[in-house]
């Protein structure tokens, strides 16, 4: 992507005034997106994304800039005015000797998405479009979004490291509005994996369109979703959202050192039921938040964050770590080249249990059943946080019965993970994400299996 | 001549026959700065630019944009638009914006961010930090305390004669405190905006974040009940923009507003009345020209309940065979225009926000919701978010809440709005600020 001279260059020229670490992000992303509304292909988009940034830490501030410009000119002119905002002092000439590093890359492409003809991408929104329609005739709207990106890093900095990895991701999802007696409803489903166009080798469009107009005809019957604290089922894939927000976030090292994380301090308690294994992985093969590097450069990591229970360690970036002493765990992530890094997590799951799912449901005489999570949102200072229902049902009798409209579910997070007593044996992950920390969205994935919250309280309007 | 928009022509230059182009060009300053503990955590200065290229040929439209000025990788751009044309369903109403005579009013919103210098933006993120640390003996931590200035500048030009240029400047302050009676951590956040950073009132910043973080302090879960809630300014703001998109001709014609089919009936309490105006200075989104260039204009949404229109931009005016409103947005140079409303607000009522409080036997002053993207549908209408706030009995505030739901939908809520206060706040968001209390809605809890 550059010459790995002119790299080392700049890392020097940045460090020129002083400081204890210097870097270089380069990104090349090239993203394409076909979109199709009210029976129309509407637009077909190309995009590209080409620049550095470059970061200068001298003891506890670190200073950055970006540019588009990846001559020696633009790069140097980057160096210095991130030198200027860390405000080295010091200075000298530091020669930096760059060793590559290889990291074993999760995610094999079979087919590259931008050797594949327009044509054959619109075809498959049109496929999409006639199966969802065929569905059935309340089936009032439909729009369809096919897109993929190929988005290829470098870092090296000042310890050393040069490490690069090339990203490809191709996404597809499908919403259909159904119009019945008492208004309009939605449905929606979305499937997407850090792969190539060989992602329909695996996933048929119709039948994700098929998908997503069920849900909206579903929920044409549904009824008002109670309100109250009540236990909750989670069908397998859609409980991951539940972890992200509940306690995801709260584990992430950044938040945790300003003491803005509910479960600061918590290492080595026991903070979940002892059926509980959280597990945050960005070597997940072609899961969405898989890579072979993460931003900064360190290979991608499978971390276990709650052992039975046990809260074992936090998600760890560069700069945390080095403040602590250890190692990054492969968690630092950034939207792109003008952002900086900082925390994230990659594909966050919870390990299997050992409960038959169809008996998590018969044990549960009344509460509501969620097949389909939508996002979430969470305050990791008080641990509250909110989920969105896409696809819910009431359970009655320890049966599954009555479809639901949408609301908002909302718990505790430290409380939430105390009243999970039912895990079951079919683990799935759930829908591609894109979560959002500080006003940088960056991909990730999320999976479990059924589980059960004893109580949970439900954001509906019925009694 | 503004530089962009030589660009831009050099750009159209390139048009071939039988083609309409427009370009996009945007160029921005950023400076943040954030810190930490009286030190700077991180300080980050950049320049962005990029070029957006729209190519509509045939009656098919095509799109590509690019992060960088530079002639070669724009014109590499211009023949990915153009091949991304050929693939388009036709569409007879396509097409370009075109002049319509209408003047943009002229909007003062450039101040010249860099005349304050680095380390006067350190200082006074230094100063917030250290005047939220002080504002309340129960804070015992700044979480952050950021700074951020920015120069936005951009040109829209067409084949069809647009030619559109503007300039604006934005600087702020936000604060993140922590604050703890011993038992109970919450927190709270404070901002002061403006166009530069005289504008910017660091005290009046770091009260806010002093009293969000400690008046809930304590919360309860409340048991589920039906009662009138209070949206504060903040989250009242929240609310309008969500009842705006649906108000969107786009959405209308596409069959996925609930209020398609409905101008000239009541959707709302008299007492409401909403305005889309990004011709008003005083709201941050103010813009003299839409997306597409033609100039923005007033729109009148709901007037005293009744639904009076929705809002266009070049073609969903067409395909709904009417004019355009000015409501063409863009997010930067990577998208087409939509649709939406840019500067909206509900008329102020003449109830002060204490007497609107003091009117409530049985409430609940909601100041803060969470989940609005996962549990609000815009189609359906469906309305249910996270909440908390205060308790409101016998016209007074009372004990603090939390872990709450609050949920009706978009449609009835309108109609159960009681009264509206005078207490307008202009907020760094589409829509301007107000207390309004909304009578019969499912607080879900214990």
């Amino acid at each position: 992507m550059l010459d790995e001279a002119l790299v080392a260059t700049t890392i020097s020229r940045a460090l020129e005034t002083g400081g204890d670490f210097a870097e270089v992000f380069v990104e090349d992303k090239r993203s394409s997106s076909a979109v199709l509304d009210d029976g129309k292909i509407e637009e077909l988009t190309s995009g590209r994304d080409r620049g550095a940034g470059i970061r200068v830490v001298v003891g506890d501030t670190t200073g950055f800039a970006h540019t588009a410009d990846l001559s020696e000119k633009g790069l140097g002119e980057a160096a210095d005015a991130a030198a200027a905002a860390a405000k080295g002092g010091g200075g000298g000439t530091r020669t930096v000797s760059l060793t590559r590093q290889n990291a074993p890359n999760p995610n094999n492409v079979a087919v590259y998405p931008a050797d594949v003809p327009k044509s054959t991408k619109v075809d498959l929104l049109l496929q999409a479009d006639a199966a969802a329609r065929e569905v059935n005739e309340v089936i009032s709207q439909v729009s369809a979004r096919y897109g993929d990106s190929r988005r290829q890093i470098l870092v090296a900095n000042s310890d050393g490291l040069l490490a690069s990895d090339d990203q490809v991701k191709t996404l597809f999802s499908v919403g259909c509005v159904a119009m019945g007696d008492t208004g309009m409803q939605t449905g929606r489903e979305t499937v997407g994996h850090t792969i190539g166009f060989e992602l329909f080798d695996a996933h048929d469009v119709s039948e994700i369109a098929r998908t997503a107009a069920n849900r909206a005809v579903t929920k044409l019957d549904a009824i008002a979703a109670p309100s109250g604290t009540m236990p909750v089922v989670v069908g397998p894939g859609g409980g991951g959202v539940l972890f992200h927000e509940a306690c995801g976030h709260g584990l992430e090292a950044d938040l945790v050192a300003k003491s803005a994380s509910v479960f600061a301090g918590r290492k080595g308690e026991q903070v979940a039921t002892d059926l509980i294994t959280l597990i945050d992985d960005g070597t997940m093969s072609s899961e969405w938040g898989a890579f072979s590097i993460d931003d900064e450069g360190r290979p991608a990591q499978s971390n276990t964050l709650i052992e039975k229970g046990v809260l074992t360690d936090y998600m760890w970036d560069h700069l945390r770590a080095r403040k602590e002493g250890r190692a990054s765990s492969g968690n630092g992530r950034r939207q792109s080249y003008q952002h900086l890094p900082m925390v994230r997590m990659t594909n966050t799951y919870i390990a299997n249990g050992p409960d038959n799912p169809a008996d998590i449901v018969a044990a549960t005489e009344k509460g509501v059943y969620v097949a389909q999570l939508g996002g979430g949102q969470v305050n990791t200072t008080t641990g509250d946080f909110v989920f969105g229902m896409l696809e819910a049902y009431l359970i009655e009798d320890g049966k599954i019965t009555t479809p639901l409209r949408e609301g908002n579910l909302i718990g505790n997070g430290p409380e939430v993970l105390t009243r999970i007593d039912m895990l079951g044996n079919d683990f799935a992950m759930g829908s591609p994400g894109t979560c959002g920390k500080d006003g940088q969205g960056v991909p990730v994935g999320d999976g479990t299996p059924t589980l059960r919250v004893t109580a949970l309280t439900v954001g509906g309007t019925a009694a | 001549m503004s530089e962009l928009l030589e660009l831009a022509d050099k750009i159209l230059a390139h048009a071939t026959d039988g083609e309409q182009l427009e370009v996009v060009a945007v160029k921005s300053k950023d400076t943040e700065i954030r810190v930490y503990e009286g030190d700077i955590e991180s300080l980050a200065t950049a320049e962005s630019q990029g070029v957006g290229i729209r190519v509509i040929a045939d009656q098919k439209q095509g799109f590509a944009y690019a992060g960088s000025l530079e002639m070669d990788v724009i014109l590499e751009t211009l023949s990915e638009a153009r091949d991304n044309a050929t693939f388009g369903t036709p569409d007879e109403f396509l097409g370009l914006a075109e002049p319509d005579g209408v003047e943009p009013v002229e909007l003062d919103l450039y101040r010249d961010v860099s005349v304050a210098g680095t380390s006067a933006k350190i200082d006074l993120a230094k100063e917030l930090e250290k005047a939220a640390a002080a504002a309340e003996p129960r804070i015992t931590a700044v979480e952050s305390a950021d700074y951020y200035d920015g120069a936005y500048e951009a040109a829209v030009a067409s084949t069809t004669g647009i030619r559109s240029t503007s300039q604006e400047s934005t600087a702020y302050v936000s604060v993140s405190v922590l604050a703890s009676d011993g038992e109970d951590t919450q927190d709270g956040y404070g901002f002061a905006v403006g166009r530069e950073l005289a504008d910017l009132d660091i005290s009046k910043a770091a009260a806010d974040a002093a009293e969000r973080s400690t008046k809930l302090l304590g919360a309860k879960q409340a048991p589920t009940e039906r009662l009138t809630i209070v949206l504060d300014p903040y989250v009242a703001a929240q609310f309008i923009g969500i009842i705006s998109s649906t108000l969107n001709g786009e959405m209308v014609l596409k069959g996925r507003s609930p209020f398609a089919d409905r101008v000239g009936e009541t959707v709302a309490a008299t007492q409401v009345t909403l305005i889309d105006d990004p011709t008003d200075p005083r709201h941050f989104t103010a813009s003299g020209a839409d997306g597409e260039g033609i100039a923005t204009r007033r729109n009148v949404l709901i007037d005293g309940g009744e639904l009076k229109g929705f809002v266009h931009n070049c073609y969903s005016a067409r395909r709904a065979g009417t004019t355009t409103t000015g409501s063409a947005v863009r997010g930067g140079f990577k998208s087409t225009p939509g649709v939406g409303t840019r500067a909206v607000s509900i008329a102020p009522g003449a109830t002060s926000r204490d007497d609107l409080i003091g009117g409530i036997d049985n409430g609940l002053l909601v100041t803060s919701v969470a989940g609005l993207h996962s549990g609000v549908n815009p189609i359906s209408g469906d309305f249910s978010t996270g909440a908390s706030g205060l308790r409101i009995r016998n016209g007074q505030l009372a004990e603090p809440i939390r872990e709450v739901t609050i949920a009706s939908t978009l449609q009835k809520m309108l109609l159960d709005v009681m009264t509206i206060a005078d207490d307008v706040e202009w907020l760094p968001m589409s829509a301007t600020g107000v207390s309004i209390a909304i009578a019969d809605i499912t607080m879900s809890g214990s």
